[in-house]
């Protein structure tokens, strides 16, 4: 699923890196648990996360994610935007918790990790 | 090649940077992209091991044509039973730690998973050394 997709199915702005638009996931992983993400072997994949804050930016920098989800109207700081188009991570926030994020995408056909 | 950075004890601000800096290397050097990440993954653990546990630190980094080297040096309270923070799950890690997303005592146990060898000594009140090796070739 393209990231302007997954903006659109979570009627969700995209803050930083608009360029990634076409951007596809292949997976999706929701945590807030940053040391969870970083064993994660997958590309492609796709980060629903409440916990904003420089290192949710780092992991998904050394993951190699490229984009994430913040649910529950969390908001990405200037310096996680900094951070975020410096390393290419498209962003977005979204206003619904992180279940009915999940379920909207899982309906939509995003595949679970595990 | 050699490099050098340090990483300040309980900076959260700019835990990463120095991982951060060692993947943009990495990249220049056209290594393979699974090795990168499997080291960057295992460097960005420990970086943040040094921030959450210890004073102050430095990190090494030596590229050899056939591996990469990297040592994690820190001044700290050291760790007193070395077998025992390997076990996954356990964590003396204080509540700022936690709620930067880490803390769950998964750490070293993934650093062990993404390098090639581990190598861990360390000295109660003084500090912990950790070499991490990846191999550039299969």
């Amino acid at each position: 699923m393209r990231v302007e997709d997954i903006a659109k199915v979570l009627d969700a702005r995209i803050v930083c890196g608009e360029e990634l638009k076409d951007y596809t996931i292949e997976v999706a992983f929701a945590s807030d648990l940053m040391s969870d993400v970083l064993t994660l072997k997958q590309d492609h994949v796709l980060l629903i996360t409440g916990l904003a804050n420089t290192q949710t930016i780092r992991t998904a920098e050394m993951s190699d994610i490229r984009c994430i989800v913040f649910a529950r109207n969390k908001k990405a700081s200037p310096e996680m935007i900094a951070l975020a188009v410096e390393n290419e991570i498209a962003l977005i926030e979204c206003r619904y918790s992180m279940f009915r994020a999940c379920g909207l995408l899982y309906q939509t056909g995003v595949k679970p990790i595990y | 090649m050699h490099f050098e950075y340090n990483v300040d004890g309980g900076n959260f601000t700019r835990a990463g940077y120095a991982s951060s800096e060692i993947k943009k290397l990495l990249k220049r050097l056209n290594v393979d992209q699974s090795i990168i990440k499997r080291t960057v993954v295992a460097s960005y653990e420990a970086e943040v091991n040094i921030v959450a546990h210890a004073y102050s630190g430095t990190i090494y980094v030596d590229v050899f044509d056939d591996a990469i080297r990297i040592t994690f040096k820190d001044e700290g309270p050291g760790i007193e039973d070395i077998e025992q923070a390997m076990q996954e799950g356990y964590s003396t890690a204080s509540e700022a730690v936690r709620e930067m997303g880490f803390g769950a005592g998964m750490g070293l146990s993934n650093i062990k998973k993404n390098a090639d060898s581990l190598d861990i000594t360390s000295e109660v009140d003084k500090g912990t050394t950790l070499v991490i090796e990846m191999r550039l070739n299969g």
